[in-house]
């Protein structure tokens, strides 16, 4: 089936001339057709343009144009990601209408590629949620048990690609929004280092955390996206000038030597004795083909969800400020201006969007600044150095991306604290900067799947694609496909 | 430091916020953000003397570009998306009484 080419395969057959590039497209919105009815994933297929632009690559290989990473290849985007002159809602009533009049640095670069983007892909209002189930526009379902959610933020996303109705995909990571709807969907998801890949055209959420990641089946193919969207851009400030390594040649460095670290934070309570069970294996895999486990200790992982569920929300507070029904989005009829912008704000967000910038309000308003936010930024640094002292004595660390495999819709839906909770593998790597992948490594006894979560350095995502390329090409868990 | 959260206080917030909760919403929010502040106060438990804050993870700052002029967009573009509009202008209602005028 043509859409289980992966996208590094796409891309060279296009290149190469045995494959027109409307084929994988084609292929794609088939598939999308057969099975987004009831799966989801999508908010708006691209169907007419993506086979225009499809032939617009293929007259690029045609001139002799050669670096054409990603020619060809269907991608599905996040859509609080700006692909101009399409529609960009957010998942949120306030948006439903917005069309983006520009394109997100990502969207230029995914072009340029050649990559051809066929719709844009449902989440959590705003990117705020853990289950996709916050989507003030549709229900994203689960692949492999229709009855669970996704995960989320980029829950459409996650589905997409599992479900092979694209090779690969864009979503943004704030606290785990790219790597655990991948954990939940038996996808790999990469959330990079913050600034590596330019969030301009990114709709905020919370400025110091949002990373904009691919999500793929296979390493290989996150790293052949990663290369296309990172690099400096002058649009986005936080944004690093480092130069882009040859991803593809860093997937290829040895496994063995390898240290990987084990912190006993990550294997506490709360963690399900299924998914222990399939992270420990998958470590006893790395150990047996010459990683050396050595344990490492962070202490403040355990202020992790406290700190990210103030410093989130007070970004998204200042962030959200912009949607007052004055120059784009839903407006509410009003007699004065305050109340337009009450009752617009009032209208257009969702209980969860509500209830951040809520809470994002009370933790920046006056006499309580420096008591939770500020002192949030300070326990935020000593998380950081955690991490510096923990690189001291390993290249990656590794551990679950969640503490349960996906759980049912309406589950957590009531308990907004209980949900915030189960972020607490994931919200490290966005306060410390650092990347993280998500790599599948099991299933449940309910056939739900397990991810591996593997953390490095400051920009070394070549390293911690590496031992997930490593890890896949040892085991087949990323081979089996939602039925 | 916060006491129980009140719902006054959840009224003062969602004035700040810009937001019109209904008497439901305000009661529900009183009740989440208790349990929300509740648990983040375990952050008291950490001594922060002498850590600076981090803003940004890698540490990059103070980033220039040449003071080049760019291209904007035009006004076309940057009202395309309006609720209500005249002319090259986005029509609101008053802002002013007419008293006060």
């Amino acid at each position: 089936m043509a859409t289980m080419q992966t996208a590094t395969e796409i891309a060279a057959r296009v290149r190469e001339g045995k494959q027109p590039a409307g084929e994988a497209v084609r292929a794609c919105l088939e598939r999308i057709e057969q099975l987004d009815g009831e799966l989801g994933a999508f908010l708006w297929v691209d169907r007419e343009g993506a086979q225009r632009r499809a032939d617009a690559v293929d007259q690029r290989v045609a001139k002799g144009e050669t670096d054409l990473p990603l020619a060809g290849v269907p991608v599905a985007v996040k859509d609080n990601i700006c692909v101009a002159g399409t529609p960009t809602t957010c998942g949120s009533r306030i948006l439903e209408k917005f069309v983006a009049p520009y394109e997100a640095h990502v969207a230029e670069r995914l072009r340029a590629a050649g990559a051809i983007v066929i719709g844009k892909t449902n989440l959590d209002e705003f990117a705020m949620g853990s289950s996709t189930e916050n989507s003030a526009l549709g229900v994203t379902r689960n692949p492999w048990n229709r009855g669970h959610v996704p995960g989320g933020s980029s829950g459409g996303s996650a589905v997409a690609v599992a479900a092979g109705m694209v090779p690969v995909a864009l979503g943004s990571d704030t606290g785990g929004s790219v790597r655990q709807p991948a954990s939940f969907c038996g996808v790999v998801g990469l959330k990079p280092t913050y600034g590596r890949v330019s969030r301009y055209g990114l709709v905020a959420f919370g400025s110091s955390l949002d990373q904009i990641g691919p999500l793929a089946r296979t390493a290989e193919d996150a790293a052949l996206v990663l290369g296309a969207i990172a690099g400096a851009d002058a649009r986005d400030t936080t944004c690093l000038e480092a130069p882009v390594p040859a991803y593809a040649d860093e997937l290829a460095a040895p496994l063995a030597g390898t240290r990987v670290g084990i912190a006993r934070e990550y294997f506490g309570e709360g963690l399900s004795d299924e998914t222990r069970a399939a992270v420990d294996a998958a470590i006893g895999i790395l150990r047996a083909n010459g990683a050396d486990v050595v344990d490492v200790h962070l202490p403040h992982m355990t202020y992790g969800v406290a700190c990210y569920y103030l410093i989130a929300p007070a970004e998204a507070s200042s962030n959200l400020a912009r949607y007052d029904g004055v120059h784009y989005g839903h407006r509410a009829a009003a007699n004065d201006i305050i109340d337009m912008y009450s009752a617009s704000r009032e209208e257009g967000f969702g209980a969860e969007v509500k209830r951040r910038i809520m809470l994002g309000t009370y933790a920046l308003s006056s006499g309580y600044y420096d008591a939770y936010y500020a002192r949030a930024m300070k326990v935020r640094t000593l998380l950081r150095r955690d991490f510096e002292h923990a690189f001291k004595q390993c290249d990656v660390i590794c551990s679950p991306v969640t503490p349960t495999t996906a759980f049912a819709f309406g589950e957590k839906a009531d308990d907004p604290l209980a949900m915030y909770l189960a972020d607490v593998y994931t919200i490290s790597a966005n306060l410390a900067g650092i990347p993280a992948v998500s790599v599948p490594c099991g299933f449940d006894g309910r056939g739900l799947p397990v991810g591996l979560q593997i953390m490095g350095k400051p920009l070394a995502e070549g390293k911690v694609l590496s031992v997930a390329h490593h890890y896949q090409s040892l085991t087949d868990h990323h081979k089996k496909v939602p039925s | 430091m916060a006491d129980a959260v009140t719902t006054e206080e959840v009224r003062h917030i969602a004035t700040l916020a810009r937001l019109k909760l209904s008497d439901a919403e305000v009661e529900r929010f009183t009740r989440e953000l208790a349990a929300i502040i509740g648990y983040v106060e375990k952050l008291r438990e950490v001594d922060v003397t002498h850590v600076e804050p981090t803003a940004h993870a890698v540490g990059a700052h103070n980033v220039f570009r040449d003071d080049v002029v760019q291209p904007s967009p035009g006004a076309a573009m940057a009202m395309a998306n309006a609720p209500q509009k005249q002319n090259e202008f986005f029509r609101v209602p008053k802002v002013l009484d007419q008293d006060t005028v």
